[in-house]
C-alpha cells in the first residue's frame, strides 16, 4: 500500500456509500477485448531499502560523474552554491502546481517575475517568458516566432551553432513547414558571414547566431546585425547566459529575441535535463511569445500581487491559434536560475564569468607558450578548441587519470579530427588545469 | 437583454456595421463584449489592408478568452480606430459607439443581402 | 499597503552574498581578452546577502501552496503525493554531477535506469518502443505527431487532417497546428463520450490521426475504443494517445492494447514527480514496432551487459531537444516504479477511481452533474446551478475553498460543459481527506445559499485578497523597474 493512505476498513465503507461490492465494479466500463489479462510483467516492488540498494548499484556506475570535468557544449559543469539547492527543496515550491490560483501561488509567481526581471536586465531586452524546455527548444521556438512575425518562412542559421541546437530547429521545421538553411563555418571556427549574407534574402524571417558559439568562439556580432538589417529579417541570438557577466548582451546589438540554455545558473548537470530555456524578446514581440508570462497588478486591497498575464496567447485558451503548444515549462529550474542570480548579485555573477574566462585563458596561454598543440581560435569567453596529434590516444590517458578532458569534435564534425574542445568554469583549478595540460603533452 | 441597435446589420459571429453610402462602420455586439468580459487588447488591421467578408481581420481578447473578428463585408479598411489599442475597454463600454473598430470602402454592396436584421439578430441571440 | 515582495527590495548597494577570491590563475587583461567593444559596461542584478536570500525566499514558499501543504484535486493535473525517496536518490552527486556527453562506459548507472525505463513504459502502455527525450507532455504530442507526419511522408502519403475531440486538452489542437496539420473538432455525444457517427462522417483518406484521451476529460473510459480504432485504422489513420489521464488504467488496460499507435505519458502526473509549479515534466513517446524508425534520436539501446546511445536512426524525425531529456524526472519515475511494481501500479488506479467515485458521490447534489455514469480518476460537475440561482461562479467556489484550506479543483475546463469544477482527487489521499474537502463543499454552497454577495469577494485569508487580471493585462507590468 504504499502512498496509499486507506485503511482496509475505509476501502469497505467507502465501497458500501458507493453500493459496489467490489473495486472491479468501477471499471465495469472497460471492454473485456482491452483488458490486460494477468499482471503487468514488472520487477518485484522494492521497500525504501532495497530501492536504495539499487540505485546506489546504479550510481557506482557513472564513474564519469567523479572525474575532473573540462567538458562544456551547451551543458557547463558551474558550482551550484548550497543556499540555492537548499531553497529550492523547500517543498512549497517544489510539490506546487502551475500558479493558476494567484492567491495561493504568490510565492512561484513573485519568483518568475524576479526571474523575467533578472533575465531582462542580463540580456539586455524587455520582455521574457516564464521558461521553455531547454535552450534547443527555446532556439526552435523563437525561429517560429520570427516566421509568425514576419509572415516568412524560412531562417537562416549559422552552421557554429551548437549542432542538436540545429537540428532541434530542423524538426521544428519540419513540423511547421519552414525552411532551415545551415551557413557554413570558417576555418577559424566562426560564422561565414559573406555566405549568411548570401543565403538570407527576402524571404527570410531570421538570422540565426550563437554567442559565444559553439566552439567557444566570441562572434562578430555587429556583422550580424549589419546583414540582418539589410535583410530585413530578424536577429535571433543563443548565449551562454553566465558569458553576459563580462560580454554585451544581444539586445546592445541588435537582437531582437535572445534564446540560451539557463542551466549555467544554479542548475545541475544531470545528465542533461532538466534545464531551462530562457527566451527574452523586444517588447512589441510579446504577443507573439510563447510560454507563460507573469505580470504585476494589485489584489482586491489595492496591495501589489502577482499574476499570470497574457494567457491568450496559451494553449489553453487559444487551442490551435495559440503561439505554440507549450503548457508545462522549467519552473522549478528557472527558480534555481532567479535564485542563483539573485544569492551572486551583480559582483558574484560578473565574478564566475571572470574566474571562467581566466582559466580558460591560462589554458590558451600555456598550450600557445609549448607550441605543442594549437589553439584555433583564442576569441573565446570559457571553452576552446585545442587541436593536438594523437588526440584519441591523449583522451584514453585523460580518462585513465580520472580527467574528462572535453569533448571531441568529431562527435558532431566527422572531418575535425584531433580536436578537442575544452571547457572552463570557476569549478576548475589551476592545478587540475596543468593535470589536463599534461596529458595533452602540453607541460 | 443585450442591446440591439435598429439602424445597424449584424452578423452570426456578432459583429455589426453601418452602412452609410459605400462606407460601413464595423464594431462587436454588446452580447458579444458581455460574453467576452473585460476586453484587455485588441488587434486591428492597417487603413489600406483589404478585409474579405466572412474572415477574419482582427481579434479581441479578454483574460480568459480570446476571439477572432470577421469580416461582414469584403473590403478596403480606410479608417481604424487607435483609441481602442489604449482604451480597449471602451468595448466593453460603447460597442455601438466609442468603440467601433473599422471603416471600410465596400467593394461589394451586394454583400450586405446576406447580413441579419436586428430582428434575425435578435432571435439567434435568443436561440442560443 | 505592499504586498507580495521582491528580492530587489531589499538590495543595497555594497552588499555580497557570493563570493570567489581572486582566480588561482593569473589575472587577465579583459580588453585586450574581450575586446573589440565586447566587454559589458553594467549588468543590473540585486546586492543582497546570503541571509536576505534565505529569508526572501523562505518567505515566498510560505505563500505558496503545494501538495505538501494538503488536498489539490486539480482534474487532468493529477497532483498526487510526491514521495521523499524519489527526491533523495536523485539528488545523489553520481546522477547531478554527470555531463551529458560523459563516455557512455561512464555512465551506465544512468544509461541503464534509462534503458529499464524504456521498457517498463513500453510494458505498462503496451508500446513497443519508447523515447524518454521530450521534456513534457505538450512536447511528447509534438513528438509523437511529428512521428506520425514523418511516417506519412515517407509512406507517400499526403494526410492534412487531425481529428480532436470537442473535449480534448488545448495542447492537443495546438499541438497537431505546430505540426502542419488542420483541425477537426469533433463533437461529443449526449453520453459525453466520442459520437461514432460524427466520427464516421469525418474520418476519410485525408485525416492523419485521431488524438485521444482515454479515460477522457470528463473521467469517462471511451468503451467504444475498439469501434474508434477500426474506424481510423480502417482508413489507413493512426491514433494518439494523450496520456495524461492513465493514472486511471495502470494494470488494467493499455493504449496498446486498444490499438493506439503512439502515445505520450506525462511522468510528472501518473509517476509521481513533482510539478515544481509548473514544470519539469517529462513526457517520454511510445509508439507501436512500425513507428520505431521515426522516434527522436537517440534512444538507450543495450548490447550484452552494455548500455549504450543509438544514433543510428537515419528516418528520425530528429530530435526536439538537446541531450536525451528530463533524465532528473525519469529518475524519479524510475524509483516510483520500483517502488510499486505491477500490483502496486494496479492497485494505484484502483485507489484512484475509488476515490474519485467516491467523493462524487458526495458532492454531487450540490451541483449539476452533466453526465451521471461510473467515473474513472476524475470527474466533472457544474456550478451552472448556481450561477442561474444567485450568480455564484465556479471561479467564486474555487477561491472560497482556498480559505476552507483546500486548493481548488480545476474550474472551466473541459470547455464543453459550463462552470466546470473538474476534480482529481488521485490515490494519495485518504477518506479523511475526501470527507473533509466534500463537507467544506457543503458549507461553501451553504454560504452561496445565505450570502451570495460575499463569495463574490473570496478568498478572504490568503497572502493576497482576489487578484485584478484585467489590470494585470491592460497594463503588461511584465519586469520590474531599474533595481
Amino acid at each position: 500500500m504504499r502512498y496509499i493512505p486507506h485503511a482496509p476498513f475505509q476501502v469497505e465503507e467507502m465501497m458500501k456509500t458507493l453500493g459496489i461490492s467490489g473495486i472491479d465494479d468501477l471499471f465495469a466500463d472497460i471492454p473485456e477485448e482491452v483488458r490486460l489479462k494477468g499482471d503487468l510483467n514488472l520487477p518485484p516492488p522494492l521497500n525504501e531499502i532495497e530501492l536504495k540498494r539499487e540505485i546506489l548499484s546504479m550510481a557506482g556506475d557513472n564513474k564519469a560523474s567523479t572525474y575532473i570535468n573540462f567538458m562544456g557544449a551547451g551543458a557547463y559543469d558551474h558550482y551550484v552554491p548550497a543556499v540555492v539547492k537548499a531553497l529550492v527543496g523547500r517543498s512549497e515550491f517544489y510539490t506546487s502546481y502551475t500558479p493558476y490560483q494567484p492567491e495561493r501561488s504568490q510565492g512561484t509567481l513573485a519568483a518568475i517575475f524576479e526571474y523575467q526581471t533578472m533575465m531582462a536586465n542580463l540580456t539586455g531586452l524587455d520582455v521574457v517568458n516564464a521558461s521553455v524546455y531547454d535552450g534547443a527548444s527555446s532556439l526552435s521556438e523563437a525561429v517560429l516566432m520570427a516566421c509568425d512575425i514576419k509572415r516568412k518562412d524560412k531562417v537562416v542559421i549559422s552552421g557554429a551553432v551548437h549542432p542538436e541546437y540545429v537540428e532541434t530547429a530542423r524538426t521544428y521545421g519540419f513540423g511547421y513547414n519552414k525552411d532551415i538553411a545551415v551557413v557554413p563555418y570558417t576555418e577559424s571556427l566562426e560564422t561565414n558571414w559573406d555566405k549568411m549574407a548570401s543565403m538570407a534574402g527576402g524571404d527570410t524571417a531570421a538570422l540565426v547566431v550563437s554567442m559565444p558559439n559553439f566552439f567557444g568562439v566570441l562572434e562578430d556580432v555587429k556583422r550580424a546585425e549589419k546583414i540582418a538589417k539589410e535583410k530585413d529579417a530578424m536577429l535571433i541570438v543563443a548565449v551562454n547566459p553566465i558569458s553576459l557577466g563580462l560580454v554585451v548582451p544581444p539586445g546592445e546589438y541588435g537582437a531582437d529575441i535572445a534564446v540560451g540554455e539557463g542551466q549555467p545558473l544554479g542548475n545541475a548537470l544531470n545528465f542533461g535535463g532538466p534545464y531551462l530555456g530562457f527566451m527574452a524578446a523586444r517588447s512589441e514581440y510579446v504577443r507573439r511569445m510563447p510560454g507563460r508570462i507573469v505580470g504585476e497588478t494589485v489584489d482586491a486591497d489595492g496591495k501589489r500581487a502577482f499574476v499570470l498575464t497574457l494567457q491568450a496567447r496559451e494553449q489553453h485558451i487559444r487551442r490551435e491559434k495559440a503561439t505554440s503548444n507549450i503548457c508545462s515549462n522549467e519552473a522549478l529550474n528557472a527558480l534555481a536560475a532567479t535564485i542563483y542570480m539573485a544569492y551572486l548579485g551583480r559582483r558574484g555573477l560578473k565574478d564566475v564569468a571572470y574566474h571562467s574566462h581566466s582559466k580558460a585563458r591560462y589554458f590558451i596561454d600555456e598550450v600557445n607558450k609549448s607550441g605543442q598543440a594549437r589553439i584555433v581560435n583564442d576569441r573565446v569567453f570559457n571553452e576552446v578548441v585545442v587541436e593536438v596529434e594523437n588526440l584519441e590516444e591523449k583522451y584514453q590517458e585523460a580518462l585513465y587519470r580520472k580527467i574528462l578532458p572535453g569533448i571531441k569534435l568529431s562527435r558532431f564534425f566527422p572531418e575535425q579530427k584531433n580536436r578537442l574542445l575544452v571547457a572552463f568554469t570557476e569549478k576548475r583549478s589551476r592545478q587540475e588545469i596543468d593535470s589536463l595540460l599534461k596529458v595533452l603533452g602540453v607541460k | 437583454m443585450s442591446k440591439i441597435p435598429k439602424n445597424l446589420l449584424y452578423t452570426e459571429e456578432h459583429e455589426w456595421i453601418l452602412v452609410e453610402g459605400n462606407r460601413g462602420t464595423i464594431g462587436i455586439t454588446d452580447h458579444a463584449q458581455d460574453a467576452l468580459g473585460d476586453v484587455v487588447y485588441v488587434d486591428l488591421p492597417k487603413v489600406g489592408d483589404k478585409i474579405v467578408k466572412g474572415e477574419t481581420f482582427g481579434t479581441v481578447e479578454s483574460v480568459k478568452a480570446a476571439s477572432d473578428i470577421y469580416a461582414p463585408v469584403s473590403g478596403t479598411v480606410v479608417e481604424v480606430n487607435e483609441a481602442l489599442k489604449d482604451s480597449p475597454e471602451l468595448i466593453n463600454r460603447s460597442p455601438y459607439d466609442e468603440a467601433w473598430m473599422i471603416v471600410v470602402e465596400l467593394d461589394d454592396e451586394s454583400e450586405l443581402d446576406e447580413l441579419l436584421s436586428p430582428e434575425d439578430y435578435e432571435n439567434i441571440l435568443e436561440g442560443e | 499597503m505592499k504586498g507580495t515582495p521582491l528580492i530587489f527590495e531589499r538590495s543595497v548597494p555594497g552588499k555580497e552574498g557570493f563570493r570567489l577570491y581572486a582566480p588561482d590563475v593569473p589575472g587577465v587583461n579583459l580588453s585586450e581578452t574581450i575586446g573589440g567593444g565586447l566587454l559589458r559596461q553594467n549588468l543590473d542584478l540585486p546586492e543582497v546577502s546570503e541571509v536576505d536570500v534565505v529569508r526572501h525566499y523562505t518567505k515566498l514558499s510560505k505563500m505558496n501552496f503545494g501538495v505538501d501543504d494538503g488536498f489539490y484535486p486539480l482534474g487532468s493535473c493529477t497532483m498526487k503525493y510526491n514521495p521523499k525517496i524519489n527526491e533523495e536518490i536523485t539528488a545523489y552527486p553520481a546522477f547531478t554531477e554527470l555531463h551529458p556527453y560523459a563516455p557512455e562506459e561512464l555512465a551506465q548507472g544512468t544509461l541503464r535506469f534509462m534503458y529499464e525505463m524504456q521498457r517498463f513504459l513500453c510494458e505498462i502502455t503496451g508500446m513497443d518502443y519508447f523515447t524518454l527525450q521530450p521534456a513534457a507532455g505538450a512536447h511528447g504530442e509534438l513528438t509523437g505527431i511529428l512521428i506520425i507526419k514523418k511516417f506519412l511522408e515517407a509512406a507517400g502519403q499526403k494526410r492534412s487532417r487531425i481529428i480532436v475531440p470537442d473535449s480534448s486538452h488545448g495542447t492537443n489542437p495546438a499541438t497537431a497546428k505546430e505540426s502542419g496539420f488542420e483541425i477537426v473538432k469533433v463533437k461529443s455525444g449526449m453520453n459525453g463520450l466520442v459520437d461514432l457517427e460524427e466520427l464516421k462522417k469525418n474520418v476519410d483518406e485525408n485525416v492523419a490521426a485521431l488524438m485521444l484521451t482515454n479515460p477522457n476529460t470528463l473521467g469517462l473510459f471511451e468503451k467504444d475504443i475498439p469501434e474508434i480504432s477500426h474506424i481510423l485504422h480502417e482508413k489507413g489513420a493512426l491514433l494518439y494517445y494523450d496520456g495524461a489521464n492513465l493514472n486511471a488504467i495502470m494494470g488494467i488496460a493499455r493504449p496498446g492494447d486498444m490499438g493506439f499507435d503512439v502515445v505520450h505519458v506525462n511522468l510528472h502526473k501518473t509517476f509521481s514527480t513533482p510539478h515544481g509549479g509548473g514544470g519539469p515534466g517529462a513526457g517520454p513517446v511510445g509508439v507501436k514496432a512500425f513507428l520505431r524508425d521515426f522516434l527522436p534520436k537517440p534512444i538507450v539501446e543495450k548490447e550484452g551487459d552494455t548500455y549504450f546511445l543509438d544514433y543510428n536512426m537515419p528516418r528520425s524525425i530528429g530530435r526536439v531537444k538537446a541531450f536525451y531529456g528530463n533524465i532528473g524526472v525519469v529518475l524519479k519515475a524510475y524509483a516510483y516504479i520500483r517502488s510499486l511494481g505491477a500490483r502496486g501500479l494496479r492497485e494505484v488506479s484502483e485507489m484512484a477511481v475509488l476515490n474519485a467515485n467516491y467523493l462524487k458521490k458526495k458532492i454531487q447534489d450540490l451541483f449539476e452533474v452533466p453526465v451521471d455514469t461510473i467515473c474513472k480518476h476524475e470527474f466533472v460537475v457544474s456550478a451552472g446551478n448556481w450561477k442561474k440561482k444567485n450568480g455564484v461562479r465556479a471561479l467564486d467556489i474555487a477561491k472560497r475553498l482556498l480559505d476552507y484550506g483546500f486548493h481548488p479543483p480545476t474550474i472551466y475546463f473541459p470547455l464543453i460543459v459550463e462552470e466546470a469544477l473538474m476534480m482529481e482527487p488521485t490515490e494519495t489521499e485518504g477518506k479523511e481527506a475526501l470527507d473533509a474537502f466534500a463537507d467544506s463543499l457543503m458549507r461553501i454552497c451553504d454560504e452561496a445559499q445565505e450570502n451570495p454577495d460575499l463569495m463574490q469577494n473570496t478568498p478572504h485569508h490568503m497572502p493576497v485578497k482576489r487578484v485584478d487580471e484585467v489590470k494585470a493585462a491592460r497594463e503588461m507590468k511584465l519586469k520590474a523597474g531599474q533595481l
